[in-house]
């Protein structure tokens, strides 16, 4: 076993989401180069972690300018659904008329059909 | 609750709790604070629309990370297309560590300010998953979903900006014999 043989998985070792078992452990817990390596990985990962706690305060604005956004496209969205819904009461109201129409058209006929009847009679 | 059913006040309550946080993520994913303040008002507003598929299983600001860094990715994407800069996981950083005497930096705010460095000198591909994974603790799954790739290109990714950020702070001798071997 060599150092090139484990060195991809120190920075995984190092995080602990690999454990090193046989002849890589052995290598490792007797090789200087690979134990400093590891070292060097795990001050790098706290180092990484430490920038979560790190806070960069944003320029003055962001918060209005984020609400001034989702506000306008609110806005936006409650405009096409008010459209969106005028149409469709559009669209019924014509449906509808168009049904009372042809029923209309139904009962006269009916009605017609029955006088000529009557005056056959 | 109430903001998933759409109500604009609590998704507000929402925003002014987290916005300082996304900034940060969207800060450290771009390098740049106009593209951060584009890619936070692109998240949230993405955010917004998207509400109702936000399941509840996972926290708020979880699935808000994930927004941001799928908009930083397209953010990123297109300044490289815009400046026709190649994006290569080889290419060289600049190494300033002989300016720099390890023992001088011996402590740990110093090394954060020298894993910054080293973190802007990445190539976005590779400091996008390594903040992911390294600093907002998102899972190799949430990182392959957010950036479109699978999750073993993730893996592989994240394996090389760990090895760069470790060369570049703490250069070892065989260093570059090994990584012209990974290059043949």
């Amino acid at each position: 076993m060599r150092c090139e043989d484990v060195v991809d998985q120190l920075a995984g070792v190092a995080d602990g989401s690999v454990t090193l078992r046989g002849s890589a452990r052995w290598h490792v817990d007797r090789c200087l180069h690979c134990q400093a390596e590891l070292v060097q990985y795990r001050k790098v990962l706290r180092a990484l972690r430490t920038l979560r706690t790190e806070i960069l305060e944003p320029a003055p604005g962001l918060l209005a300018d984020i609400l001034a956004t989702i506000s306008e496209s609110g806005e936006r969205h409650a405009v096409r659904q008010l459209l969106s819904g005028r149409r469709a009461a559009y669209v019924g109201g014509i449906a509808a008329a168009t049904a009372a129409g042809a029923a209309g058209a139904v009962v006269l006929a009916s009605m017609s059909r029955r006088s000529r009847l009557r005056l056959v009679s | 609750m109430k903001a998933r059913q759409g109500d604009h006040a609590s998704f507000e309550e929402l925003v002014r709790m987290t916005y300082v946080d996304a900034y940060n993520l969207a800060y450290r994913l771009t390098g740049d604070e106009e593209d951060a303040r584009d890619v936070v008002q692109d998240a949230y507003l993405r955010a917004f629309r998207g509400l109702r598929r936000f399941r509840g299983d996972a926290q708020f600001t979880t699935w808000l990370y994930r927004i941001t860094a799928n908009c930083a990715a397209s953010s990123l994407g297109k300044r490289v297309r815009h400046r026709h800069d190649v994006l290569d996981d080889d290419e060289e950083i600049v190494d300033l560590s002989a300016r720099v005497d390890p023992a001088e930096q011996a402590d740990r705010g110093a090394v954060r300010e020298r894993v910054k460095a080293a973190l802007a000198e990445l190539p976005p591909r590779l400091r996008t998953v390594v903040v992911l994974r390294d600093v907002y603790d998102l899972s190799h799954e949430a990182i392959a979903a957010e950036l479109g790739i699978s999750e073993s290109a993730a893996k592989v990714r994240l394996h090389r900006a760990r090895r760069k950020l470790r060369e570049r702070l703490y250069p070892m001798a065989g260093d570059e014999e090994r990584d012209a071997r990974r290059a043949v």
